[in-house]
């Protein structure tokens, strides 16, 4: 399959990378990893006159703790999550999330900000960064912007980005002591959209009682899904398995999924619910710890 | 139609160069301008693998990457693989352990073994198949690839590259 003719653009740095963005209006579109885009143009879903690639623009790739955040640059591969000593040591939800993104080769290519502005809630960053409490840096003509992850997602592959704007870092707030998370996915094979998973990042107080909680869904709806009422029935309390049972059956009534070839979407309710029950128990053994 | 740029890369440690328009894909690129027909395309829907390659260290589907995104990088194709005449430790555990039948997965399965291998010189089973779960076969189940993958470990372990 040829995608559609497009003009190739390789701006060395993000205003330039801006300016084209102005410059081309609409039809323009930003290229980092490539992974849903470029199988997107080969189907004739997206028909971008410029494809501006950023991937040449320096200092837009790194995985760092500064501030109270973790700090993940835009441009930051898979790959690179999935490998990386901080990730590993005090991420799990991420380095769980990381690993199960399509597949290898892939995650050699695809880049976390792509991920997420993407905006295709069957993406497995959104829910994690939902979970995680994340913001969302902004770059435009005017300078930075910051944008909680709440916001960020609109609708259908549509987010809070202005035409003009790039995704230029991710902000995860630095997890304090007693915290942990899982990331809970079932997929048919390596490599498909999950057909549901669940994130979940959380706190733990002295007394082992859940003190700071996200629980994000994936392909669960129209846009990527934070299970607030499962979170607050969580919240303040010491969970025992009436507890998980309870908030799973909540983040369950949260889900809004659509019958695709994955399934039914009672049966993607059901599994949303078990899948929610096993990353809470893994997060709160982790958190335990 | 958008006009064509000159694609430079050091493939297999060669300088080739071609003219490419933007939209040419990098498995195009390389075996229809550069006439090195190793890569396969297999499923062109960046699922199987057949066209994977080493991208600047990285293995990638290339079917799913532009020429020109490639464009003053290093490529490695399955062409890369022998050194003076002699087949390179996975080809020769593809051989001895029957890692394939009508051969098509072939050149991806090596190059994703390739990259694996590199990164991690002494894979156990699980690793193995979770490095080449972005490749598909359809005639061996698997069961024989892993073992090519083993036998090449143990083989470059002792020595051979």
């Amino acid at each position: 399959m040829i995608p559609p003719a497009f003009e190739y653009l390789r701006p060395k740095t993000v205003p330039e990378a801006v300016a084209m963005l102005q410059q081309h209006g609409d039809d323009a579109k930003i290229l980092s990893g490539g992974q849903s885009l470029i199988p997107m143009m080969k189907l004739r879903l997206a028909r971008p006159s410029h494809l501006i690639d950023i991937t040449r623009v320096n200092g837009l790739s790194y995985i760092k703790e500064e501030d109270g955040f973790l700090k993940i640059g835009g441009l930051t591969r898979e790959a690179e999550l999935e490998a990386s000593d901080l990730i590993r040591k005090k991420y799990p939800l991420l380095l769980d999330t990381a690993t199960v993104i399509a597949d290898p080769q892939v995650r050699n290519m695809a880049t976390v900000g792509g991920n997420l502005a993407h905006g295709d809630p069957a993406n497995d960053h959104p829910a994690t960064m939902m979970a995680l409490r994340a913001q969302v840096v902004a770059t435009g003509a005017k300078g930075e912007r910051v944008i909680p992850i709440d916001d960020f997602f609109v609708t259908l592959f549509t987010t809070a980005l202005q035409h003009d704007e790039i995704l230029t870092e991710i902000r995860v707030p630095v997890p304090p002591p007693k915290s942990s998370g899982a990331y809970f996915k079932l997929e048919r094979k390596v490599g498909d959209f999950a057909t549901a998973a669940t994130a979940v990042q959380l706190t733990l107080d002295d007394k082992g009682a859940v003190q700071q909680i996200g629980i994000g869904l994936t392909n669960a709806g129209p846009t990527p899904i934070r299970a607030k009422a499962a979170e607050d029935a969580l919240r303040g309390k010491k969970p025992d398995a009436a507890l998980i049972s309870q908030a799973s059956q909540l983040a369950m009534d949260s889900a809004d999924p659509s019958a695709d070839l994955r399934g039914p979407a009672e049966y993607k309710k059901g599994l949303i619910k078990e899948l929610t029950k096993r990353a809470l128990t893994r997060a709160l053994e982790r958190a335990s710890k | 139609m958008a006009k064509k740029e000159l694609i430079h890369v050091k493939i297999n440690g060669k300088d080739r160069e071609a003219p490419a328009e933007p939209r040419l894909l990098l498995v195009h690129f390389i075996r229809e301008q550069l006439g090195l027909t190793g890569t396969h395309v297999g499923c062109d829907t960046s699922n199987c693998g057949a066209c994977t390659v080493i991208l600047n260290g990285r293995s990638v589907k290339s079917c799913t990457v532009f020429a020109v995104q490639a464009d003053g990088g290093e490529i490695m194709t399955v062409e890369g693989l022998p050194s003076n005449g002699a087949l390179h430790p996975l080809q020769e555990g593809f051989k001895e352990e029957h890692g394939l039948q009508c051969g098509f997965c072939t050149p991806g399965m090596l190059m994703s073994s390739y990259a694996l291998l590199k990164k991690n010189p002494k894979p156990s089973e699980e690793e193995i198949r979770w490095g080449i779960s972005g490749n598909l076969c359809r005639c061996t189940g698997y069961q024989n690839i892993v073992k090519a993958v083993q036998y090449a470990s143990k083989k470059m372990a002792q020595g051979g590259k």
